[in-house]
């Protein structure tokens, strides 16, 4: 399986920009990872870049459909609070 | 062109004899001749400068490569501003095009700087391509970039390349453990990196690019957050290391953090400085040349600083415009004329009358009062106090007017029916003024002016029209001589 974006991406364009295999594709409402092309990064890098340079959590699944920054990943933000934030509708 | 009104080389407080201390243009006056010249017709970098003159910000660079505390790359609303905040991303060829609309519907502009949503330089294709379609087409535009820094070293030559005279760096911390707690990544050689490596690498970058762009004799601005708690005491450190390597102006600008934000410091309840704080700190990096007038604009904001006239220039509307660019570069060199000759019999006039405002001499040692007043620009009181949607501060003093910064009243909502609070426009602009003890407007309506005494700020219309330093000043004497400047009675006097 390929690396997949999800709907959590704000097209930010960052991941498109560090792709090596031109894998990556500007689309509404959000970018997408062409699976025939993602190379997971295999022979150009140690990590895969779209997940690594990705700023929101969830946006981006690995290979398995996990999420490659999970919740609380990338800010630091306790994963509790921000689910009670979201659940109050504040973000 | 000839500056008339020239500060000490270092304006202190009361160790000034000159008359221009304390005039706005003082925070360039210490600066050498050559930068003045380039900075004096932009808005962003000089003070006075900046009620004449606009700028626009375009959008086009997204991406970022580094992740701040203080930012959240999902917000984006229409009823936000705040930096990094952005509501129409453009490619390059839009960009272009709405610069030259706006160019030639606003002719007061001379700069374009391209900021965020995301760090420009880690979108080198985006920004380059608008830069270089630009210094083709626009040749009087002056173009500007801000910058996180971390690449900045790698495209320092082509920046040159394309004439671009200002580089914003947003510097918030020379101390990597300090880093730590503002950055919480960054991606750096194909890796996202972590913690104090990670700050420890983009304070490299930063202090490099920064070396790299004076050497070349590019200016350089240093934009720096504060957070209190976090950076507040070691930014008088980031100050006089920037100076010590050539920045010519810092701007240090309050934390905005709520928690709608979504971003790390408004989760967490990270406060925001106060204004005293953020004044208490602009004075002591006193070495520095200070930048005090900064709205935090917008990332697309169009138009003079605290105006934006954006919605005037949304793709539908520019693809509608036909724009003969060459007509209008006339247009606007015969109205930049026009604005230099006002100001210069403006500053003429000015250095007059506080040279008789000096020789006739109030007392020293007379406490300072701040004012506010409502401004539309061109450096005159001329806004009615309704209209108002930010008052600029002035400290007086026996030593004179001084700018201390603005105050906005509606920050980030559109008015209480939107934010669902009770507190009327009126409440919310008088508990902005909070501090202030006079206000000064155009024209003001008797019913605000009874809530304003209430509050114990004294509304004042009298010196509509008149250069505000002036009408400051001249306040300032009335409360003298009416006796409201003499100390409390509980208050010990030795003389
Ligand atoms: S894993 Fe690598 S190859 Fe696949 S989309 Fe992401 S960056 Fe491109
Ligand atoms: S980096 Fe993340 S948020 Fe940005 S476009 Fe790619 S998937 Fe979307
Ligand atoms: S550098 Fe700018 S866009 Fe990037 S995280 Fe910081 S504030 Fe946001």
């Amino acid at each position: 399986m390929a690396y997949e974006i999800t709907a959590a991406c704000v097209n930010c364009f960052a991941c498109m920009d560090v792709c090596p295999s031109g894998a990556i594709r500007e689309a509404k409402p959000h970018f997408l990872i062409d699976a025939a092309k993602c190379t997971h990064c295999e022979g150009d890098f140690a990590d895969p870049q779209c997940a690594s340079i990705c700023p929101v959590e969830m946006a981006i699944l690995n290979e398995f459909g996990e999420a490659a920054n999970p919740l609380g990943s990338l800010t630091g933000i306790p994963v509790a609070r921000l689910q009670a934030l979201a659940a109050a509708g504040i973000i | 062109m000839e500056l008339k009104v020239l500060g000490p080389a270092t304006p202190s407080e009361g160790g000034c004899s000159k008359g221009s201390c304390g005039s706005t243009d003082d925070q360039m006056a210490h600066l050498p001749e050559h930068i003045r010249e380039r900075v004096k017709n932009h808005p962003c970098y000089s003070e006075e400068a900046h009620h004449h003159y606009a700028r626009m910000h375009v959008a086009v660079a997204p991406a970022c490569n580094i992740q701040c505390n203080y930012c959240n790359r999902k917000y984006d609303c229409a009823n936000e501003s705040r930096p990094g905040v952005v509501s129409e991303l453009l490619t390059p060829d839009q960009a272009v095009k709405k610069t030259l609309a706006v160019a030639a519907t606003i002719p007061q502009m001379t700069v374009l700087g391209i900021a965020g949503p995301g760090d420009p330089l880690a979108n080198p294709a985006r920004t380059f391509d608008t830069f270089r379609q630009l210094s083709d087409k626009a040749p009087d535009i002056k173009l500007c970039v801000s910058t996180n820094g971390l690449t900045l070293p790698d495209h320092v030559e082509e920046l040159v390349k394309h004439n671009i005279d200002h580089v914003t760096i947003t510097i918030n911390c020379v101390d990597p453990e300090v880093g730590a707690k503002i950055y919480p990544w960054i991606f750096w050689k194909n890796r996202r990196i972590r913690g104090v490596k990670a700050a420890k690498i983009l304070i490299a970058q930063q202090q490099k690019g920064l070396q790299m762009l004076v050497e070349r004799g590019v200016l350089v601005k240093v934009n720096s957050v504060l957070i209190p708690g976090v950076n507040d005491e070691h930014l008088k450190e980031v100050s006089r290391i920037v100076k010590e390597k050539g920045a010519f102006l810092h701007n240090v600008m309050p934390l905005i953090a709520e928690e709608e934000h979504g971003t790390y410091y408004g989760v967490m309840g990270q406060r925001s400085p106060s204004q005293s704080e953020l004044t208490a700190l602009q004075d002591a990096c006193g070495d520095m040349n200070m930048m005090r007038h900064c709205r935090q604009c917008r990332a697309d904001a169009v138009g003079l600083l605290g105006e934006d006239r954006g919605q005037e220039f949304t793709l539908d509307k520019i693809d509608a415009m036909e724009i003969d660019y060459d007509a209008a570069m006339k247009k606007r060199a015969e109205i930049h004329q026009a604005i230099e000759a006002s100001r210069d019999a403006q500053r003429a006039a000015q250095s007059a009358k506080a040279a008789t405002a000096t020789a006739s001499g109030l007392p020293k040692g007379l406490r300072s009062v701040y004012m506010a007043v409502a401004s539309s620009g061109q450096g005159v009181v001329n806004q009615h106090f309704g209209h108002a949607k930010e008052f600029l501060v002035y400290e007086a003093s026996p030593t004179g007017a001084r700018f201390i910064g603005h105050r906005k009243t509606d920050q980030y909502c559109a008015g209480d029916t939107t934010c669902g609070d009770a507190e009327t426009a009126l409440q919310r602009t008088i508990r902005v003024l909070d501090g202030c003890e006079v206000v000064l407007c155009s024209r003001i309506g008797i019913e605000p002016w009874g809530h304003l005494e209430d509050a114990g700020i004294l509304p004042n219309g009298e010196h509509a029209m008149e250069p505000i330093e002036e009408a400051v000043m001249a306040v300032y004497r009335e409360m003298f001589e009416t006796g409201q400047l003499a100390p409390p009675a509980f208050e010990n006097r030795s003389a």
